[in-house]
Order: structure tokens, then sequence, then C-alpha cells
């Protein structure tokens, strides 16, 4: 049993209504620890007051330079003592998931043992970066925690100025529109950079993210600095009975208004079966015996709009891999910025296409590394000095899907046009 | 004197398959196409023909151990001692028979978890940190979501939305909450208060004066100490000299409000994707139920719910619908703040003489 509740009239009105309450979880834990029990008192101080009351600090495990988050209470009496002493120190480890965020109860349940043994009891699944989050720890018990946690098999993640925790997506593990395998790119890129992980020595955070295909569902675009996000570039895949059979069951007007209206380069057409397209970029899905819907493909975007619609009927084709993107981030300091195309294609199919992406990031951590200014962010930086600066630095070509257009604005000088454009064709030649 | 045999650390990222349930290792690569029999259900089939159920649920995410044991309790019983959690923070059980669906979604809803969250409906709340753990929250997190989520239960676990809703919060403008459909963001409105006594132990001035984006902020010398002052008519309240500098308190219980964020979107699909744009501010940060920012969200998704096509997602809405409508069906002003005067803001003017009436 543990010492008597602080009152929590504040917290206790988030223990009604149907959606499950952290506060009857932690209430929960507070019945055997002292320690929650004050972590209780420490929150429901926040909410009378609307203030936040923890500080950072330094404490971290042998061998690593980051990857625990401190946190000492600021919440003193008139003697400069805690007055919430149980808590005066309400650490986090960050420990990377397993690409997909799959886990076996065994390992949940260690997690547990470890976590009541070592720490507040308290667990998130997952943080914003994709951690596990071991919330809630004294200085003392960090590496305790940490040694039982390690040798279960699992790592730090990242914090402060270094490669950060990374997220993949369900992807090929359960989902039909996954277009490269990636648990195996995220595992490689991550093992790739355990030590900048660990100890934290870039300008600032670096993020990489993976998703399967265009809808990104680990949000890579806009929160990783190195977005590899899944498409094909051959055919569309399709299936002529999951057609028809989707057409019957939701018709025409379904058909023109939800896939056909809203494919944002009107690359789908409704053709009667006669009258279909011999060339060889031309892919068709039936509706009955009579009409197909005809595709594109030189036109399709990949966008996954008709897929996620007319799913099975329609898939990504054979030669898949990835786009990868660079540069995308929040708010500060320059506002956000988007993950910006600068490998329109990359196949992954092989293992040595997997080698390739990792060499790739390692040459973006790199010129990273040597030219962003400090806390500036890849997106950032290629904003200060230009993408094709970037691109000239890390050794990739341009290509026009870079582009949403060409400049709009005569401010640059030309005079290097003719050994340009003498280059180009010179590489046009030699392919 | 005995030294204690430290031990090394093991640097590895580990690979997944062991935590993959034997379904999802069999047909790896192999999948052909999904439906959802229901809300809070996908159905996966390969092109073997074997099947897969995956069954969803809600979490608060900061979970108890005991709340953990429960929910591997449910794995163990019927999903082979296999889960996994999703990006926002639903767990997913896969089931490899489908006479266990049923009564897999029966032991969830009976431990308070709630089975949802798939297709068109509105998935829980990504967000933060704040008042329980982080150095710098202007307000809580886990309390503004347990808030919203319970007024948004029913759209969880219905699927009657025109497309996915995706729903942040952030506890200060650094908005580690990122983009959605709809976020609620701490929108601070006072420049920070300084301690002068504490700049010059605490921080490196230099860091500071280069984190501010407006360069609102310069050496001086205060009360014969060295310290930062900032240009009051300069500061955009954002809060990035707080974290690297902590005497600049930005925090207020009354001038930090919330704003309100739409139409942020990830997906490529159909529009490429978006930021969010703010459409309301002001807001109190009205622990511990926040109710008017609940009134201000649930008016937006009504309005949302109820004249967006099939497959539009709150971006692709207002896309086809205009701002001034977006405005006139949420009930909401259309204030002077909302016009962009950032970098590169000139883009986002109207160009053009395209005006709906």
């Amino acid at each position: 049993m543990a010492k008597p509740m602080h009152p929590t009239p504040n917290l206790d009105q988030l223990e009604s209504g149907p959606w499950p309450s952290f506060v009857t979880g932690l209430k929960r834990l507070a019945k055997d620890k002292d320690y929650v029990v004050d972590v209780l008192g420490h929150l429901e101080h926040s909410y009378q007051t609307r203030k936040g009351y923890w500080k950072g600090g330094t404490v971290g495990v042998r061998g690593y330079g980051g990857g625990v988050i401190p946190r000492f209470t600021e919440i003193k009496d008139a003697s400069g003592n805690p007055v919430f002493k149980d808590a005066a120190e309400f650490h986090t480890i960050r420990i990377m998931p397993p690409p997909g965020m799959h886990y076996d109860t065994d390992t949940l349940r260690k997690f547990c043992d470890i976590w009541e043994t070592h720490g507040s009891g308290l667990i998130a699944f997952h943080g914003q970066s994709g951690d596990i989050m071991f919330q809630g720890c004294t200085t003392e018990n960090v590496q305790k925690a940490w040694d039982e946690i390690n040798q279960m098999g699992f790592d730090m993640g990242g914090a402060g100025p270094a490669v950060r925790t990374s997220m993949s997506c369900v992807g090929a593990a359960r989902c039909e529109q996954s277009c490269y395998d990636e648990a195996q790119a995220h595992q490689k890129v991550i093992n790739t950079f355990l030590d900048d992980i660990h100890r934290p020595a870039l300008p600032y955070k670096f993020k990489f993210k993976f998703s399967g295909c265009g809808n990104d569902c680990m949000n890579a675009i806009q929160r990783a600095d190195m977005a590899v996000i899944g498409t094909w570039r051959d055919n569309m895949k399709t299936d002529d009975a999951m057609g028809k059979a989707w057409f019957a069951k939701h018709g025409m007007n379904e058909l023109v208004n939800d896939v056909i209206g809203m494919c944002p380069t009107r690359a789908l057409q409704i053709k009667d079966v006669k009258d279909v397209s011999k060339e060889a970029h031309i892919s068709t899905v039936a509706l009955n015996d009579a009409q197909c819907l005809e595709i594109d493909n030189k036109d399709c975007v990949r966008c996954m709009h008709c897929i996620n619609v007319m799913t099975g009927a329609m898939g990504p084709g054979k030669d898949k891999g990835a786009t990868i993107l660079i540069g995308g981030k929040s708010h500060l300091k320059i506002g956000a910025t988007m993950g910006t195309v600068v490998v329109p294609f990359m196949s992954l199919k092989k293992d040595e296409d997997y080698d390739q992406l990792t060499e790739l990031a390692q040459t973006c951590i790199d010129f990273f590394a040597e030219n962003a200014l400090e806390h500036e962010r890849t997106g950032e930086m290629i904003e200060r000095i230009g993408l094709v600066n970037f691109l000239e630095g890390i050794g990739l070509d341009i290509d026009a899907n870079m582009v949403n257009s060409p400049r709009m604005n005569p401010y640059v000088r030309t005079d290097g046009w003719d050994e340009e454009v003498a280059k180009i064709n010179a590489k046009k030649a030699a392919a | 004197m005995n030294q204690p045999q430290l031990r090394k650390p093991v640097e590895h990222f580990l690979d997944n398959k062991k935590y993959l349930h034997p379904k999802l290792v069999a047909n790896y690569g192999n999948w052909k196409y999904h439906d959802r029999p229901r809300p809070g259900v996908l159905h996966h089939v390969s092109n073997t023909g074997d099947q897969v159920w995956s069954v969803r649920a809600g979490t608060q995410r900061q979970m108890d151990v005991f709340t953990i044991r429960k929910l591997c309790d449910i794995a163990d019983q019927f999903a082979e001692g296999r889960v996994r959690f999703t990006i926002r923070s639903n767990i997913e059980y896969m089931v490899s028979d489908e006479a266990k669906v049923a009564p897999l979604i029966a032991e969830l809803e009976k431990n308070g978890f709630p089975v949802g969250g798939t297709g068109n409906s509105v998935s829980m709340v990504a967000h933060t940190q704040g008042w329980l753990h982080c150095d710098i929250p202007g307000t809580d997190a886990s309390g503004v979501v347990k808030a919203m989520m319970d007024e948004l239960y029913e759209e969880f676990k219905t699927e009657e939305m025109p497309n996915r809703v995706r729903l942040s919060t952030s506890c200060c403008e650094i908005n580690c909450g990122g983009q959605a459909d709809i976020a609620v963001i701490i929108q601070h409105t006072k420049p920070p208060k300084i301690n002068h006594d504490l700049v010059a132990n605490v921080c490196e001035r230099p860091t500071v004066v280069a984190r501010c984006p407006v360069a609102a902020i310069r050496p001086a010398l205060v009360n014969g100490k060295p310290s930062l002052e900032v240009d009051e008519k300069k500061c955009i309240c954002c809060g990035a000299c707080y974290p690297p500098c902590p005497p600049m308190q930005i925090n207020d219980a009354e001038h930090s409000k919330l704003a309100i964020w739409v139409g942020g979107k990830n997906s490529n699909a159909r529009s490429k994707p978006t930021f969010h744009k703010l459409v309301a501010s002001g807001l109190p940060n009205n622990a511990p139920r926040w109710p008017e920012v609940n009134a201000v969200v649930k008016k937006i998704l009504m309005a949302y719910k109820a004249d967006a096509r099939p497959w539009e997602r709150m971006a692709d809405w207002i896309d086809r619908i205009g701002w001034p409508r977006f405005f006139e069906k949420a009930d909401l002003p259309f204030t002077k703040y909302m016009i962009d005067d950032w970098r590169g803001s000139r883009y986002n003017l109207n160009a053009s003489a395209h005006v709906r009436f």
C-alpha cells in the first residue's frame, strides 16, 4: 500500500466519459507506488495553475549520449525542497519499436515487469517519433531498467541533435498496397546510423520514415528529413473479376463521382471494351462484359485514390520501389516544409537495392553534418543553399519530377547553359 | 577495490519477424486485397486465399502496466499472442479465424477499449506529452485528448464521415502532434517574461538570439547583469526562445490560448499533401476538459460531415467549397490574423478573379 493520495479534483474529472482514461491508470499504479501518488499530485498542480513544472538536465546510461529524457521537478517549497518529493525525478527512456510496431505478448509483459520494478509503471505506445516511451524513472533506476530492456534485444532511441528513432508502416506484412519491404529498409537504415542515434553530434535532428505507398501512413512527407515512400513505375495491376464485382455493388454513380471524377490527373476513362487503346502504357479493368475502366499509366501519378476505393480491382504494378523526398519538418524556425523529391524512383527489389538506399542516406547525413548550421534541419539548409547545390553536393542528377514548375523569375546566371545542355545530351547518348 | 563489471550495451536495431502474427509471416508481401466487414475490422486476403481479420481498438496511449497486461490477456486468448500498434496509438489484433472476431470485439468493449478507428471514422488523436512530462508545455496532452475522444466516441466507433478524419493536439507551437485534418495547438499571445537574474547562468545567449525567427532578441545588460531583451513590437510570441532559455517564460495561464487549424493531409491520394491552416484562435486553456475547444472542433466536424462528398478529406472539401463558405458553414469568423504575412505568403493570396458567391 502506498501513502494517501493528494486531492486531484481536476484529474478526477478525466475519469468520467467512455474513452479509456490515463488518470484511472495512474491511480491504479498509485495504489502501490508513492512515486505515482506524487506524479498525480504534480500533474494536478499543473491543471490548477495551468503551467508545466518539469525541467531538463543530464541523465544517461553508460556508453550512450542520448535517449533518456531527464525531468526534475520545479515545484519547490520556500526552502527549495521538492513539494512532491517522491516524484522529484521523472525521466523517460526512449526505446526503438520493431518495424511496423508489432509485438508478442511475452515481450510486452516483460516490459511491464521491468517498468513496474524500476519505473512508474506507465508506458506510452508510442511517442510522435515512434519511440516506446518508458515514462517516469529516477536517476538511480535508469541504468537498471535500461540494462534489462537492452538485454531483451531492444535498443535506445534518439534524442537531441542526432539521427532519431524511425517508423515504418504495417506494409508488406499485411497490406496489398505495399511497394517495398518497409521493415527491411527501416532496419537496414537504422542499423547504419546507430552511432549517430546514440551519440548526438549532428547540427540538429535527422528523421527517416518509411511508408509503403503514397497514402503515407507514417506521415513521412511532413515529418521526415528523408522520406521513403513506395511507388511503382510500370502499369497498374488490375483484376477484372474484382472490377466487375465492385461495379455490380457500387454502380455507375459511384464510379463516376468517387473514382473517375477524383483522379487528380484525369488518367481514367470509361471505355467500351472494343474501343480500348492498344498502347503499352494503357491498362484496363473490366466493369461488365461491355465496358471497362481505361487507365493511362503515363498520366497516373500513383496517388493511390482509385486503388483505395476499388481495393483489389486495381493495385500497384510489379516494378516497385520508392520515391525519396528530403527536407520535411515542422514550423521552427522558417515555417513548416514538406519533403521534396530528390529521387523519383529507386528500385527496391533485391538486397543490393536496399544497400543503395543506405548509401544515399549516408551521403545525405554526411552532407548535412558538414553543411547545416547549428539547429538547422535539412529542409532549412536546402532553403538556404538551394536544391541544386544540395543535389550537386550529394551527387544526384536533376529531374523535372523535382519541381512543380520551372522558375518564374529571371534572377539567375545562365552563362553555363551550353555546358549543361552538352552534359545532359552526353548522358542521354550514353544511356 | 573491486570495480563492478560494466555491461556493454548491445547496439543493434532488431527486426520484426519474431513479433509478426503467423498469418502475416506466411503471406508477407503477398496480399491481394482488403475490405472492412464492419467499423473497426479490416479483412485482408492474400494471393494464396489466406485470410486475416484485424480488430482495431482505441487506447489511452499512456498506459499503466495493468492495462497493457489486460490487452495481452486478450491477445493470448484470441490473437495467438500477437498485437501491433498504429501510428495513432490504436492497438490491432490479428485473428486467423472469422469466428473469433465477434467474441474478441465483445471482450475489448467489455474491458473499456472502443473498437473502431478504421476507414472513414474519426481516429484517435495524435498527441504529445504536455504537463505530464514535457519541459516546455503550454497545456496538457493526454487530458485534452481524453476530453476530445469522450466527445467523439461515437465517431470513432462508426464510419460515417465522408473520409477518414485525423486529429492532433500540440502543447506548443513546435507542433509535435503534427499536421492533421483538425489540429489543436497552443498559440501564445504575449511575449516571454524574462527573469533577468537567471539568464546569464542558464542560457547560451548567442544560441537564443539565433533561435528567434524574427530577430527580435538581442543581448542586453539589465541591472548590471548580462541578459537578453525582446523587441516586443517585433515578437510573434512563438516561444522558440523558451526551450534554449527557460528564464524566458512564454507559458501563461491566461494568455497562452488554443488555436485550431484545418486541412492538413499527408496522404497523396487525390490532391498533393497539404499543411493545415489557421481557422480559429483565442480559445481559453480551460483544463480539465477544454469545453470551448471541443465545441469548435465538433462544429467543424459536423459541418464537414454534413456537406463533404464521399472520399473528400477536409482539405478536398474546402478546396471545392472555398474558404468563405467554409467559414460560413463552420460558423467561425475570418479574421485578419488568418491572412499570411510570413515568407512566401503572397502565394497564399487569391491572384485571380475566381470568387465564389
